[in-house]
C-alpha cells in the first residue's frame, strides 16, 4: 500500500461557499482534537487555586511547573508517595527488552516463512494470525498459572516473554509480508553460493530489513509503552509499567484530588509515544497501513 | 556450508531436509508460543468454564451450570449491553468521522501535513491517557459543562460521566477521538490510490461532488472501510483500559463491560469458573462475527498470488 503524495480529490475552484465548508469542518474537526490535550496542558501548569474556579480551557494566570516535579517524583498511588519516575523506569526495562526479542523473534519466523518451504508453516500462519483477533482475556488466566509454575510470574523476564507472545502475529505479518514481496532470485543466488539458513539471513536478508524494523519498532515502543492489561497482570507490584502507575495515581481516591498534578503524570506518560510518533511521521502511518492491510 | 553431496540420488534428499532444518529450528520458538500461549491457554479456559473452579482451577466438571449463573448474572447482562452500544456507536461513529475527514483532507486544502498530524495523535496515546484527559474535561463541577455556564449557559447541563444511563456514550466520544485518526489515515491511502480521472469524467457529466463521493468512490475504497471496521470491532472487544481509566466502570454498574466483568471474575473476585464462561462467550462472539473476514482475507486461496 503506498502513500502518495499529492491530493487526488477533485480540482478546487477558487473561491466558493464550498471551500469555506471544507475549512470550517476541518477547523471544528482539528478543535475537537487538540482541546483535550490543550486542557491536560494547560491544567497541567496550573495552581489548584486556579484549577477551582473553573476554567479548565484558560491559560494559566501563574504557570508553574511545581505540579510535574511532584507527579515525577512525589504523587500518590495509595500505597506509597515515589511519583510516576518509578512506573517511567518500569516501563524502559519492560520496553528495551520486549522490542528487541520481539522484532528478533518476529523476523526470523518471517523469514523461515516466506523463503524456506517449511512444511506447517502455513497452518502455523494461519493460527497466530487468528490469535491476533482474540481478546486477551481468552488466554490471561492460564498463561499466569504457567507462569507462576515456570517462576516467571510477576518478574520483568515475564512480562517480556509476554509481549513477545502477543507481539508475534503482527510481527510475523509484517517480516512475512516484507519478505515475500522481496526479489526470490536473491535469495536463490545466495544458495548456489552454498550459503545456508543462518548465512543467508545475517548477510543478505538482515542487511535489507532496515525499513521493516524501523516501522516494526514504532509499532512496538507505542503499543508496548501504552499496554495496561498486561503490565497490570504479569509485572507485579514492584515492576509496574506506567499505565498502571498512573492509572493508579490518578484513580487512587485518598486525599483531595490534585487535578493538576494528574494531568502533569499524563503528559509524562503519554510523552514517549507522542515524541514517536511526532518523530516518526510518514513512518508511523506506514506502519499502522503494514499493519492493517491484508497480507 | 555444506558441499555437494557424493552420491546423488539419496542423499540429495537428505541434503535437502539438512538445509530445511535450521528453518523448521527457527519456527520452533513460534510453534511453541502458538501451542502453549494460544491453543493450549485457549483450550485450557474453555475447560475452565465447566468446572466449579473458585480461586484456584479444579477439573470437575458442572456442565453449563456457569453459563447458566452468568446469563442470570445482572452485571454481565449490563455489560453485554453496554458493549453492544459502544460497538454500534464507536464503530459507526470513527468509520463517518474518519471518512469525512479523509475527503475534506484530500481536498487539496492547506496545511494537509499539519491537519494529518492533529487527527492521527491520539492514536498514538493510550487509552489510558484517553481515559484519563476525557475524565478530567467532562467532570461536572469543573470541566466543560462549567466552562459553558460561564459563558452565560447557566442551564446548560453536560454530566453524562456521572449520568447511569448516559455514561456509556462518553466511552463512545473518548473512544471516536482517540481512533477515527486511524480510520481517516487508512481511507486516505485509500483515496490516494484513485484514478484522478475520475473526476474529470464526473466534472465532464456534471455529477454533483457529494455524489461521486458516495456511489463512486466509497464502493471503490470498500477494502479499506472494512480493514477498518474489523480493527475497530477488534478493539471493541478488547474494550477495557479506557472503561478502567475513565469510570471504573461506574456510576453503578452502568459503564461495565465484558473484558472487565472477565478481569474482575478471574484476578479480584475469585471466581475463576464465572470468568472463564464469559471469556468463552466473548471468544465465541468475536470469532462468530470475524470468521467470515478472515476466510475472505487470509485464508481463502488467491488466484496470481503466493
Amino acid at each position: 500500500m503506498s502513500l502518495a503524495l499529492t491530493p487526488a480529490g477533485p480540482k478546487p475552484q477558487h473561491f466558493s461557499v464550498a471551500r469555506l465548508g471544507v475549512y470550517a469542518f476541518l477547523a471544528i474537526s482539528a478543535a475537537f482534537f487538540l482541546i483535550p490535550l490543550w486542557v491536560m496542558m494547560m491544567t497541567s501548569f496550573k495552581t489548584m487555586d486556579e484549577i477551582r474556579l473553573g476554567h479548565i480551557l484558560s491559560l494559566p494566570a501563574n504557570p508553574t511547573l511545581a505540579a510535574w516535579f511532584k507527579a515525577w517524583s512525589s504523587a500518590c498511588t495509595g500505597l506509597a508517595c515515589n511519583g510516576i519516575s518509578v512506573g517511567f523506569w518500569n516501563s524502559v526495562r519492560i520496553l528495551v527488552p520486549s522490542v528487541i526479542v520481539s522484532i528478533f523473534v518476529g523476523a526470523l519466523t518471517g523469514y523461515a516463512m516466506s523463503f524456506w518451504r517449511v512444511r506447517g508453516a502455513n497452518a502455523l500462519f494461519a493460527v497466530l494470525l487468528v490469535g491476533a483477533f482474540i481478546p486477551y482475556q481468552v488466554f490471561l488466566y492460564p498463561l499466569v498459572r504457567i507462569f507462576s509454575m515456570i517462576g516467571l510470574y510477576s518478574s520483568i523476564s515475564g512480562i517480556v516473554v509476554i509481549h513477545v507472545i502477543f507481539g508475534l502475529p503482527l510481527m510475523t505479518l509484517l517480516f512475512r509480508n516484507y519478505y515475500s514481496s522481496l526479489p526470490v532470485e536473491l535469495f536463490n543466488a545466495a544458495r548456489v553460493d552454498g550459503a545456508g539458513f543462518v548465512g543467508i539471513f545475517r548477510h543478505v536478508i538482515l542487511p535489507m530489513s532496515t525499513p521493516i524494523i524501523i516501522v516494526a519498532a514504532i509499532l512496538q515502543v507505542t503499543g508496548i509503552w501504552n499496554d495496561f492489561i498486561l503490565g497490570l497482570t504479569f509485572a507485579g507490584r514492584t515492576n509496574q509499567p506506567m499505565t498502571v502507575l498512573l492509572n493508579n495515581i490518578v484513580n487512587s481516591t485518598q486525599g483531595e484530588v490534585e487535578y493538576n498534578v494528574n494531568m502533569a503524570a499524563t503528559v509524562l506518560t503519554a510523552l514517549v509515544p507522542l515524541t514517536v510518533y511526532l518523530v516518526s511521521g510518514r513512518w508511523f502511518v506506514r506502519g499502522i497501513a503494514a499493519g492493517a492491510v491484508k497480507g | 556450508m555444506t558441499s555437494a553431496p557424493a552420491n546423488p540420488a539419496p542423499s540429495r534428499l537428505r541434503a535437502r531436509l539438512r538445509a530445511q532444518l535450521p528453518a523448521a529450528l527457527a519456527l520452533a520458538p513460534a510453534a511453541i508460543i502458538v501451542l502453549v500461549a494460544y491453543v493450549g491457554a485457549m483450550v485450557w479456559t474453555v475447560r475452565l468454564s465447566f468446572t466449579s473452579s473458585k480461586m484456584l482451577p479444579v477439573f470437575d466438571n458442572v456442565g453449563f451450570a456457569q453459563y447458566q449463573r452468568l446469563f442470570n448474572t445482572e452485571r454481565f447482562i449490563f455489560s453485554a449491553w453496554h458493549i453492544l452500544i459502544f460497538g454500534v456507536l464507536f464503530i459507526a461513529g470513527c468509520l463517518v468521522l474518519g471518512f469525512l475527514l479523509a475527503v475534506f483532507i484530500d481536498q487539496r486544502v492547506r496545511f494537509e501535513g499539519l491537519l494529518r498530524t492533529i487527527f492521527l495523535y491520539p492514536f498514538a496515546m493510550s487509552f489510558i491517557v484517553t481515559g484519563l484527559v476525557w475524565q478530567w474535561f467532562l467532570n461536572p463541577e469543573l470541566g466543560l459543562q462549567k466552562v459553558v455556564r460561564d459563558l452565560g449557559f447557566p442551564n446548560f447541563s453536560f454530566d453524562w460521566i456521572v449520568d447511569q444511563n448516559l455514561v456509556v456514550y462518553t466511552l463512545v466520544i473518548a473512544g471516536v477521538w482517540q481512533s477515527s485518526g486511524l480510520v481517516m489515515a487508512i481511507m486516505l491511502a485509500g483515496l490516494r490510490g484513485i484514478d484522478s480521472e475520475l473526476w474529470k469524467a464526473t466534472r465532464i457529466d456534471a455529477i454533483p461532488t457529494w455524489r461521486v463521493y458516495v456511489s463512486i468512490v466509497l464502493p471503490m475504497i470498500a477494502p479499506m472501510v472494512v480493514t477498518a471496521a474489523v480493527l475497530l470491532a477488534v478493539a471493541v472487544a478488547k474494550l477495557y483500559d479506557l472503561v478502567v481509566a475513565m469510570t471504573k466502570g461506574g456510576p453503578g454498574l452502568s459503564s461495565e463491560v465484558p473484558a472487565k466483568f472477565i478481569m474482575d471474575n478471574l484476578f479480584e473476585r475469585s471466581n475463576v469458573g464465572l470468568g472463564t464462561a464469559a471469556a468463552t462467550v466473548l471468544l465465541v462472539t468475536v470469532i462468530a462475527i470475524l470468521s467470515p473476514w478472515i476466510y475472505a482475507e487470509h485464508l481463502r486461496p488467491k488466484r496470481g498470488r503466493r
